[in-house]
């Protein structure tokens, strides 16, 4: 039994008739693995463990499609340069690979800072699409393209500036001696209706080349991905994303409410301000290498939540299903119309909006 | 409740833990505390000192200052001047993991996360006691089983919350709070909107806890009949300021809930317990009595 330096910390921690013998459990009504100072709820990894193969199954019939048809002993010899023909190493390796594993990357990375968002505003509405953080990274983005002229890694950090700034202007539109959840979304919305605005002005001020390039990112693309804009963003993406899992605990405890929270010893505005610091960044990365690809980080929590059925937030099921989500869509979009190839935020759009009609009609009725 | 024989350090025996409480210094202290909202000043210059070991209820009329005063003591709030020591130390200078381990809250309101369950809420209480590599252990298991056990919640613990009553749910974020292990806990309005049988329960539970857990509890209520019954120390509050601190038997006398209330009552002996017992003065005339 333990005591503490209290002077009443004396006090009996365990009382009589409430023993608890060696050995009993607590039923959490769901299996849990206790192992190694971790309590792990099962359902959670072994959902996030099948979406995860549904995703990679999808990355690898992307290998296979196309104009350039290829078998699975091809792909995957030309997954490790072994093919016969060279020009199969190429067309796996380099065209089609770093496009699949962009998806699944850039995808679990929009569904963990989706996660975040909606835990801290406790609101489904309030992920970065909505809340305006993606448009603003892209805002950053254009702004850098025209003026330094496009390279992946100055792209990113005018966007994760550009996010940044916006998070910024809509904490700081929001606070009112703390921000509150509900506000910080209607300030989002309008912001990012604005910033909008600012962004067709600026496309349509540059000259054609930068113009074009700038609209084609702008709908959310991974057309054309390769492995010189791939590999920073995926090495960002997963750092963010493991910075994000670092926080989860308090991000856990935020969900009580801030008074709880500060009680249980959570440092709330620092915590907070971390997790938005850290979460915006993730943003603007996938944004710099991708454009602003809207819905999946609204979608993927929620989506996540509902399979895993999971307590409170899980990171690990967003990051899994955003990753479905965007090699899927991606897919679709890439093969849905023959030759013409759609950038994949078209399709998250149209699959988004649905979800987002269904969303406010559920929110709806809750509120009455 | 049965007794274990085999109880080491546990003491069965309330009295003792009580007398040697009571020459311990002031676990949780206030010392010329300001405390304001904006520019609004709600309590100034206050002194306070909470018994340790006892059950200690702050009443007082509605805005009084009492519950900004439980949010101070609890590092809620940031005194526009004073301190607020716990143990001794300047509750603004140690880390709030700290404090944490020590001093547990209930609030007036608490967020449930959907569909979370009864367990997985009150293992939230495990905070302070947790880091990164160390998310859960057998102390762990160990403190939300007796905190489960202790607020009689354990058959609700697969259970999800928000499908709970009030006066269950209530129980639960006790346990939450419990599950933390801190030997002071601090009750923001605890039975505010539970009926009375809800309330009833939930006081027995906390003279429980204060008598047999050795829990210092402060508590804010609004029934200064509930507060007499059970409360060891009661702090009456008016205007920010103490008016008067003490067992009930010693200062609830008709001239202070006059002073504090601003009503007329008798104060009787409560025939059950035999603290005192507030009787308001003859109500109104109705107007068909004019």
């Amino acid at each position: 039994m333990k005591t503490s330096n209290s002077p009443i910390g004396d006090a009996p921690v365990l009382v009589p008739g409430h023993r608890v013998l060696p050995g009993e459990r607590i039923n959490f009504g769901r299996p849990m693995l206790r192992a190694f100072g971790f309590r792990i709820d099962l359902r959670v990894v072994v959902t996030a463990g099948i979406v995860t193969l549904l995703a990679l199954g999808c990355g690898f019939l992307g290998l296979l499609l196309g104009e350039f048809s290829l078998t699975p002993g091809e792909v995957f010899q030309g997954l490790f340069g072994q093919a016969d023909r060279r020009i199969v190493n190429t067309v796996v390796a380099e065209w089609r690979a770093p496009r699949i594993i962009a998806g699944i990357v850039l995808g679990a990375g929009l569904g963990i800072s989706g996660a975040v968002f909606q835990s801290l505003t406790r609101n489904p509405l309030g992920s970065p699409d909505i809340i305006g953080f993606s448009t603003g990274a892209y805002t950053g983005g254009i702004v850098t393209i025209i003026v330094f002229g496009s390279s992946f890694v100055s792209t990113a950090f005018g966007a994760i500036i550009g996010g940044l700034l916006t998070a910024i202007v809509v904490y700081l539109l929001t606070w009112k001696g703390g921000v509150q959840g509900f506000r910080l979304i209607i300030v989002g919305i309008a912001l990012t209706a604005m910033l909008n605005a600012f962004n067709t002005w600026l496309i349509m001020r540059a000259d054609l080349d930068l113009a074009m390039a700038a609209a084609t990112w702008g709908a959310g693309t991974l057309n054309g991905m390769g492995w010189s804009t791939l590999l920073p963003a995926a090495i960002g993406t997963v750092l963010l994303g493991l910075g994000c899992g670092l926080f989860s605990r308090g991000l856990g405890t935020l969900e009580l409410g801030d008074d709880t929270a500060k009680a249980l010893g959570v440092r709330n505005e620092p915590v907070r301000a971390g997790l938005i610091l850290v979460a915006v960044a993730l943003v603007a990365v996938v944004t710099a290498a991708a454009g602003p690809i809207a819905f999946v980080a609204l979608a993927a929590p929620q989506i996540g939540r509902r399979i895993a059925k999971s307590q409170g937030t899980s990171l690990l099921s967003a990051a899994a299903v955003g990753a479905l989500l965007l090699v899927a869509a991606d897919l679709i979009a890439q093969h849905a119309l023959g030759e013409t190839q759609l950038p994949v935020g078209v399709v998250t759009v149209c699959i988004g909006g649905i979800y987002l009609i269904w969303l406010l009609i559920q929110e709806a009725r809750k509120a009455q | 409740m049965s007794i274990t024989p085999d109880t080491t350090d546990a003491t069965p025996d309330t009295t003792d833990t009580t007398s040697t409480a009571a020459s311990a210094p002031a676990p949780l202290a206030a010392r010329n505390l300001d405390l304001a909202y904006d520019q609004r000043h709600v309590v100034a210059d206050l002194d306070v000192e909470i018994a340790p070991g006892k059950f200690t209820v702050i009443v007082g009329p509605n805005a009084c200052g009492k519950s900004t005063l439980l949010r101070a003591l609890a590092r809620l709030m940031t005194p526009t001047k004073g301190t607020v020591l716990l143990d001794g130390g300047n509750i603004a200078k140690l880390k709030t993991k700290q404090i944490a381990k020590r001093l547990g809250l209930l609030p007036q309101t608490s967020i449930a996360p959907d569909g979370i369950t009864v367990a997985e809420l009150v293992a939230r209480g495990r905070h302070p006691h947790q880091s990164f590599l160390k998310q859960w252990t057998e102390q762990d298991e160990v403190a939300v089983l007796t905190a489960l056990r202790a607020t009689n919640t354990e058959e609700l613990s697969s259970r999800q919350v928000d499908e709970l009553s009030g006066g269950q749910r209530q129980r639960v974020w006790v346990a939450m709070v419990l599950a933390q292990e801190t030997p002071l806990m601090l009750l923001d309005e605890p039975t505010t909107f539970l009926d009375l049988a809800f309330q009833i329960d939930l006081l027995d539970l906390f003279a429980q806890l204060n008598h047999e857990h050795g829990h210092t509890l402060v508590a804010v209520l609004h029934d200064l009949n509930q507060a007499c019954r059970y409360a060891d120390e009661i702090i009456a509050m008016k205007n920010g300021a103490i008016v008067a601190q003490g067992a009930p038997a010693e200062i609830i006398t008709t001239e202070l809930v006059h002073q504090v209330f601003g009503i007329e009552c008798t104060v009787i002996d409560d025939p059950v317990t035999g603290a005192p017992m507030i009787v308001p003065g003859k109500p109104k005339k109705t107007f068909a009595d004019r």
